[in-house]
């Protein structure tokens, strides 16, 4: 590379400019490092549209790509839509409002059947969907947060806090998780669907906290990083910026999983009957079907299943999506598609 | 020197993980010493005016039979007198509702538990790393595909889901495996076929349940597989004349388990809480069976008991687990800090 300062006359710099002998003559030491390049400021609406390609669109056209994100966000949209309009459109389930045992999809009446209490079955699974939805909202939220903030503390900083963090985190990935949690709901027997959802969350946040470490372990080394500190940013932005960005897929990955398990594990517990019953749900319903229903007698078995095809289906969902946006997250693939975007070529990404 | 630092870190962990329960149990606010109490001065004050410092001491006595915790002692003494009794003489207190001190009564079960779990969990594992390296190897074959679906559907569909639809059509309706218990009851223990047959039959469906419960890993070592597969030593190796089943084997298969340990570490923590599902389904009178009524009558001093036990197992698989990793990859014995486990 060739030194600045021998540069004459008309010759391209390797940065880009040009010195140009008529203009502001040689420059000197201070000018170096504060001259800045004659590249024009991009206007506000330049701005926009690339802040919207890199955000919205390229990320929209690898979500859309992908059946698994779309199949995904369809089936949760639907169960988000039956928990909020669900509500008011299906009435709430009475004992004895229809016949007992309806098969389900022979009286349109009642869509899904009836129970041996001629409870619309229908009626019971809407009305349980915003509990099972506050549920999982707090218990995701929880052991993402807190295995995203501990694990990135950690691997950041290093040192005492590392340690510190860490030997917390192996205690709480040693003692079995879900016994806690059982114990925990024996003794305090939370209602609200929220502190339910908080408990659940306990025993899931210190495996994403180990593997969120090891990342920024290896990010903090890259030289992004590296010349983001020389910069003098601040450690937050740091934080913000460069490690988070980049973990996104873990943590969105997590997010849906753990959302899995919040659904297992809370209906394993409601159908135990070992969280107690004051709201509808679907772990209820499985417990009151097993024990209410003849289970030999195949035209009563739908009362069962129902909630048991609920949960997979959500929990479907849940998995397709985080496939999903584990690709749309995914730095490499999304750079692929801006560039495709702003040279009009298709960028088909097939797997 | 690595051994002593891990069996230290266990016995560090485990007091850890004891004083915590300790304090989940004991020191926050409606554990339960103060629902006892609290349940107990509602009844007094039911029947007549504040109680009277006679009274008083007669509730605080009732709590103490109920929990197992005197609660006119400080906290601090209390943890050191449990901790001294768990131990040096192995005490966990007695149990309330069945009048037996807790550790026999979980003793007795827990070889049972020990028994479908690990049959469970050994199975699951083996044959889902057998899996994982089969599609890895047919990779883009029909097979792997349709492995992957099953892979799939396996992760969505919960555990006790199977435990429930497996017992409705296997007992309830062909009757071909009971329904509950854990041996024939016409059959005397020992070692005789009927006895055997017996129990067998009565895990079964346990089994079952806990290897669908620990079948995960085979998506994740494909993936693993196929990226070795992909390295330099192995074209190396090929170019070397090594056989193909050693190459399978000792350079890819112990590469990509590497990674994978974490997952089977977290299945030795999660089976306990997993077998009190299971065993209450099935009636699998064990330590989660046990557990469970415990829960139900609020047996605390057996729940305490109990969740101990769990921890101490989990603390002992994963340590057998940790040190016999060593065997797969030579690095760890030399003690190296390794970034991820």
């Amino acid at each position: 590379m060739k030194p600045t300062d021998g540069a004459d006359g008309g010759e391209p710099r390797p940065d880009g400019g040009t010195n140009n002998p008529d203009g502001p003559g040689p420059i000197d030491e201070a000018t170096l490092f504060t001259q800045l390049s004659d590249v024009p400021e991009p206007t506000a609406a330049e701005r926009l549209s690339e802040w919207f390609n890199r955000h919205v669109y390229a990320p929209g056209v690898v979500f859309f790509s992908d059946w698994r994100a779309v199949t995904g966000a369809v089936i949760l949209t639907g169960f988000l839509l039956m928990g909020t309009v669900g509500v008011y459109v299906v009435p709430e389930p009475r004992v004895m409002e229809g016949p007992i045992f309806v098969m389900p999809f022979t009286n349109w009446d009642y869509p899904l059947g009836t129970g041996v209490m001629g409870k619309s079955i229908l009626g019971q699974v809407v009305h349980a969907t915003p509990a099972m939805l506050k549920m999982i909202a707090a218990g995701a939220l929880l052991s993402v947060s807190l295995g995203t903030v501990i694990g990135t503390v950690a691997g950041y900083r290093g040192g005492l806090s590392d340690s510190i963090l860490m030997t917390v985190t192996d205690v709480v990935l040693t003692i079995p998780g879900l016994a806690l949690v059982i114990v925990l709901a024996s003794i305090y027997q939370p209602e609200d669907p929220f502190i339910v959802g908080l408990i659940l969350g306990i025993d899931n946040w210190p495996r994403l906290a180990r593997t969120i470490r090891s990342q920024v372990l290896s990010i903090r080394e890259e030289a992004f990083t590296e010349s983001s500190r020389i910069m003098g940013l601040s450690e937050l932005t740091i934080l913000r910026k460069d490690l988070i960005s980049n973990l996104m897929p873990y943590i969105s990955v997590n997010f849906a999983n753990s959302s899995r398990k919040v659904i297992f594990e809370s209906v394993g517990l409601y159908f135990l009957s070992i969280l107690p019953f004051t709201t509808l749900n679907w772990g209820v319903m499985m417990n009151e079907a097993y024990n209410g229903a003849n289970l030999t007698r195949p035209e009563e078995l739908h009362w069962l299943l129902i909630p048991m095809v609920l949960i997979i289906l959500v929990s479907l969902g849940f998995i397709l999506l985080a496939q999903g946006l584990d690709r749309v997250f995914n730095v490499r693939l999304r750079a692929r598609h801006e560039n495709a975007s702003r040279s009009e070529t298709d960028g088909g990404e097939r797997a | 020197m690595y051994y002593v630092k891990r069996i230290g870190q266990s016995i560090l962990v485990f007091f850890i993980a004891l004083t915590v329960t300790f304090a989940l149990y004991r020191l926050l606010p409606f554990g339960p010493t103060d629902m006892v109490k609290v349940q107990l001065m509602k009844e007094s004050l039911k029947q007549g005016a504040s109680p009277t410092p006679q009274q008083m001491a007669s509730i605080n006595a009732m709590v103490e039979t109920y929990t197992g915790i005197d609660p006119t002692q400080p906290w601090y003494i209390s943890y050191y007198e449990y901790l001294r009794d768990i131990v040096l003489y192995q005490d966990f207190g007695r149990s309330i509702f069945k009048g037996r001190p807790v550790f026999d009564i979980l003793f007795e079960a827990m070889p049972w538990s020990l028994f479908i779990s690990i049959y469970g969990l050994a199975l699951g594992t083996t044959v889902s790393l057998l899996l994982g390296a089969l599609m890895a190897y047919n990779e883009g074959s029909a097979f792997d595909t349709g492995m992957t679906v099953v892979a799939l559907v396996n992760s969505t569909i919960p555990y006790y889901i199977v435990a429930i639809l497996s017992l409705i059509v296997f007992s309830f309706n062909l009757e071909w495996f009971p329904s509950g218990g854990r041996m024939d009851p016409n059959t005397t223990a020992g070692l005789n076929l009927p006895f055997i047959v017996g129990v067998v039959e009565h895990a079964a469906l346990p089994v079952l349940s806990a290897f669908i419960a620990s079948f995960g890993g085979a998506l994740a070592f494909r993936g693993n597989c196929i990226r070795e597969m992909g390295e330099g030593y192995i074209r190396v190796a090929r170019l070397r004349g090594i056989s193909q089943g050693r190459i399978a084997i000792r350079y890819v298969g112990r590469n990509a388990l590497l990674p994978i340990y974490t997952n089977i570490m977290v299945g030795i923590a999660s089976i306990f809480g997993s077998s009190i599902i299971l065993e209450t389904i099935f009636n699998y009178p064990a330590m989660g069976f046990v557990t469970f009524n415990a829960l139900m009558n609020r047996d605390y001093p057996l729940i305490m008991g109990a969740f101990i036990i769990f921890t101490i197992l989990t603390l002992i698989g994963i340590l057998i687990a940790d040190l016999t990793y060593g065997v797969i990859d030579p690095r760890v014995s030399k003690g190296g800090d390794r970034e991820a486990y």
